[in-house]
């Protein structure tokens, strides 16, 4: 590679020299570009903090969305997100562990699995917005559901799908195959291995991949404007055919406002939005830490 | 291949038969065309250099290799008269009555009574759970370090009891026969030691079929010896017979280390 | 030994109608998500064909002008679609350097410690919602872009492109990350033990080595950022409008879409059908492009499995 090979110890020739320093401008752009990234999450962060910490108080969780700015809060929003959260939950998590230990425990090694794994794959690239038009036309339409929760949290539900079959695929995968031996050696059926051992061992994986494709689903806006969740709603979802509107949706009604007052309202329905992720994902960490320590 | 049907088996009644037995991955293949006795509370020793076939065919004798897939088997494996690759034979019934120990112990993450109890859980025992256990990890010969501390997990057990731990776990579904992997070969020499000795105690109450590699085991553990080659049965009879007196050139080289 | 009979190891009818009940229980839930593909194209192609027995396919891909709600509709895609490519270029203008270079930074430069911190925070980005995203680049981004640039509009492609090409660093990074990765460790030995440098051995080999996860990840950050949605309604406008200048506001297929559903689009009117048309459209491209990262990252693999 060098031209004039110099003796160890010496004075490095002009081109080490060369070499040398493209390489330490190399290595600190790189850290930079490393850094740029991780400096535009604590400025993104501060500017919400700045502009919400103002009207980050109890009033913004027990009000709900008003015509005034000093009077709007996030009640409705807040409660739609949780009804949201729960039902896709409900909806998402059983289907896609079902379908991850099928793809993993029980298909047969044919073309036809291969095709329902590479649809999986593309599904988790399809643009979020796509599932809203899906949803629009098969439950708001089609089903006639209208512009209920339902509707919204079904939308959802297929969304994180191929998400969370991905994960617990993963999780499932990497439970040894000795372990698989030692059951059906004992005379165990497929189901019992499965059951019993399998699904133990990869829960922990199951459940954070879950809660993280959750985390999706809570901050996701678009399929649910798609599928007519409204910015504007001033009460409590009761039961599964109410309207309603999740925090994005209030959010993004605010910011659409002109007055500045909306925007800090924004800002700070942004600050309980990012809260409620926070705790999703501490309660990732605690699940798994305690499914770990019980084995 | 020579059929040995005239055993002077202290047990009587041959426990499994193999017949003309061969297994094909894809185009490949791994046993071709075995036949053997397996004796009533005996200890069969399958052995021969690695990748001849001996753990493939130590598979067929309870269906494990209906987990693998590719793995195509001909031939008939006959247990109290009955062909297990029979259509109407359940794979799940005959891992029941005839159990495997696999080569790394492979004990579930769960604590040591709970591994013990899994088989006759999932088979349906209704009975005295507790008793199950200790009779269990009695005849494995881990009670007596294992009965104060029930409840800790298996992977706090050393090698060598992990693995009897796994062999409690398989009698604990009151199997007729044990198939055994090179149950030793991950475990130092005193481990090893008492798992022979384990091995030697079970026959009374046990058929054996044992894969291992290392020779010197087979010679001091088994009944019978089985030298399997390139997936062909090449010499089976009395273990002592093979060891001091082969019939085939092949069997001597191998049992005296001339090459495998 | 006390044993039972030998017609014992028969199937225990009971046990297996329950085994074969839970497989097709867990066989119909993977198909499920076929038929989300089924349902996804049937619907998109249902109503894109109905929209195109009103508006011939020619005038939908070449018209440059987007106005269907109006008086007067014109059905021109190009305006959106030129909106959603300068925003999806700008956003790999960031994305693509930044998120390599941070990747050759946590794979060939960082020890595993400073990794372990730094990788997580870049992926935290990836889970900020995308109207956050949409409120920074509005009252953060595009005041700084006007005060550089006066003659920016309030809502315009520039910020729009730099906060999704913030978004999709993390989509870009963790990929090549991964390919970096895994280019086998004599690879580089080999580079040095003929004297190269560690910049030599990174940009010469282990670079090149791992090119096509690399270029995957590169096909897959641009399809995350012409499908994103939120970011792009908010901060870059709803003015279809067919330019090349970032600092214009501008309308992406995605925000039209945003846009339609938010008025009034009855059922069966040629406005919804245009929805379809565009999500058609849209679904199309970004399908394209994630099937072309699959091959790219497919062959990949062949090289080094």
């Amino acid at each position: 590679m060098s031209g004039s090979a110099s003796p160890l110890g010496g004075t490095p020739s002009a081109n080490d020299r060369r070499r040398r320093l493209f390489g330490s401008i190399f290595a600190i752009t790189c850290g930079a570009a490393t850094l740029v990234g991780v400096l535009a999450l604590v400025v993104l962060l501060a500017d919400v903090l700045r502009d919400g910490l103002p009207r980050f108080d109890w009033a913004l969780l027990t009000n709900f969305a008003s015509r005034f700015p000093e009077r709007a809060g996030v009640k409705a929003a807040l409660a739609g997100s949780i009804w949201i959260l729960g039902l896709t939950a409900l909806f998402a998590f059983p289907v896609s562990v079902a379908a991850a230990i099928y793809l993993e425990e029980y298909a047969p090694r044919n073309r036809w699995t291969r095709l329902i794994q590479l649809n999986i794959a593309n599904l988790a690239g399809v643009p979020s917005i796509v599932y809203g038009m899906l949803g629009l036309a098969v439950f708001v339409r089609a089903l006639g559901f209208d512009r209920s929760i339902i509707a919204g949290a079904l939308t959802l539900s297929i969304l994180i799908l191929p998400v969370i079959i991905i994960a617990s695929q993963e999780a499932v995968r990497a439970v040894p195959d000795s372990i698989r031996q030692a059951a059906y050696g004992l005379g165990a059926t497929r189901w019992q291995v499965v059951s019993s051992q399998v699904l133990p061992m990869a829960m922990p994986g199951i459940l954070t991949g879950t809660i993280l494709a959750l985390s999706r689903a809570v901050g996701e806006t678009a399929p649910l404007i798609m599928v007519g969740a409204v910015g504007f709603i001033a009460f409590t979802p009761t039961g599964l055919g109410d309207p309603f509107t999740v925090l994005p949706l209030q959010i993004y009604n605010w910011i659409s406002r002109p007055q500045a007052d909306f925007q800090q309202i924004a800002a700070a329905g942004i600050l309980v939005l990012l809260s409620l992720l926070m705790a999703m994902n501490a309660a990732a960490i605690l699940l798994r830490n305690r499914y770990q320590k019980d084995r | 291949m020579p059929v040995i049907h005239d055993i002077e088996s202290g047990g009587g009644a041959p426990a499994l038969e193999a017949k003309h037995v061969s297994v094909h991955y894809g185009s490949k293949v791994a046993v071709s065309d075995v036949s053997l006795v397996v004796p009533a509370n005996q200890v069969v020793a399958l052995i021969g250099p690695s990748g001849c076939g001996k753990s493939t065919l130590l598979r067929c004798f309870n269906r494990m290799n209906d987990l693998v897939g590719g793995a195509r088997v001909e031939g008939a494996v006959e247990f109290r008269g009955k062909n297990l690759y029979d259509p109407d034979v359940d794979p799940v019934e005959v891992r029941r009555r005839i159990g495997m120990v696999f080569q790394k112990p492979n004990p579930f993450p769960k604590s040591i009574y709970e591994n013990t109890a899994f088989g006759p859980r999932i088979n349906g025992f209704r009975g005295d759970m507790d008793e199950r256990v200790e009779t269990s990890l009695r005849q494995a010969a881990l009670w007596d370090e294992v009965h104060d501390r029930l409840g800790d997990s298996a992977y706090a057990l050393s090698g060598g009891q992990q693995q009897r731990l796994c062999i409690a776990r398989t009698l604990a579904v009151k199997p007729e026969i044990v198939l055994m992997d090179e149950p030793a070969s991950a475990l130092d020499p005193i481990a090893t030691q008492r798992i022979e000795e384990l091995i030697y105690e079970l026959k009374k109450d046990y058929t054996i079929v044992i894969v291992t590699h290392n020779m010197q085991q087979a010679a001091r553990i088994s009944d019978y010896t089985a030298f399997l080659y390139m997936g062909e049965l090449i010499e089976y009879g009395p273990t002592e017979t093979i060891f001091t007196n082969p019939r085939e050139q092949r069997t001597e080289d191998y049992v005296t280390g001339r090459f495998g | 030994m006390s044993s039972p009979g030998t017609d014992d190891l028969s199937f225990k009818r009971a046990r297996n109608v329950k085994e074969q009940v839970i497989g097709s229980f867990l066989f119909l839930s993977a198909a499920v998500s076929t038929l989300v593909t089924v349902g996804i194209v049937a619907v998109l192609f249902t109503e894109t064909v109905a929209f195109f027995r009103a508006v011939s396919p020619v005038d939908f891909f070449t018209g440059t002008e987007w106005t269907p709600l109006f008086q007067n509709p014109r059905f021109g895609v190009l305006p959106l679609l030129s909106g959603s490519f300068l925003v999806a270029a700008g956003a790999a203008v960031v994305a693509i350097p930044l998120g390599l270079l941070s990747a050759i930074f946590l794979s060939e430069y960082s020890g595993p410690r400073l990794r372990g911190v730094l990788k997580p925070l870049l992926e935290i980005l990836a889970g900020i919602p995308t109207v956050v995203y949409g409120y920074f680049a509005l009252t953060f981004i595009t005041p700084l872009l006007r005060t550089v640039l006066p003659e920016t509009d309030v809502f315009n492609a520039a910020s729009a492109a730099l906060v999704v090409g913030i978004m999709i660093v993390p989509t870009v990074s963790s990929l090549s990350d991964d390919a970096l990765r895994a280019v086998p460790k004599a690879l580089r030995q080999g580079a040095y033990g003929l004297g190269a440098t560690k910049f030599e051995v990174s940009t010469r080999v282990v670079v090149p080595a791992a090119l096509s996860g690399i270029l995957a990840s590169f096909i897959l950050g641009i399809s995350r950022a012409i499908g994103e949605t939120m970011a792009v309604t908010i901060a870059a406008g709803n003015m279809p409008n067919l330019t090349l200048n970032g600092l214009e506001s501008i309308q992406t297929m995605t925000a039209y879409i945003v846009q339609a559903s938010l008025g009034d689009t009855p059922h069966g009117s040629i406005g919804y059908q245009t929805l379809f048309a565009v999500g058609m459209t849209l679904f199309v491209i970004t399908l394209a492009m994630n099937v072309l990262s699959q091959w790219v990252m497919a062959r990949f693999r062949e090289e080094y499995q």
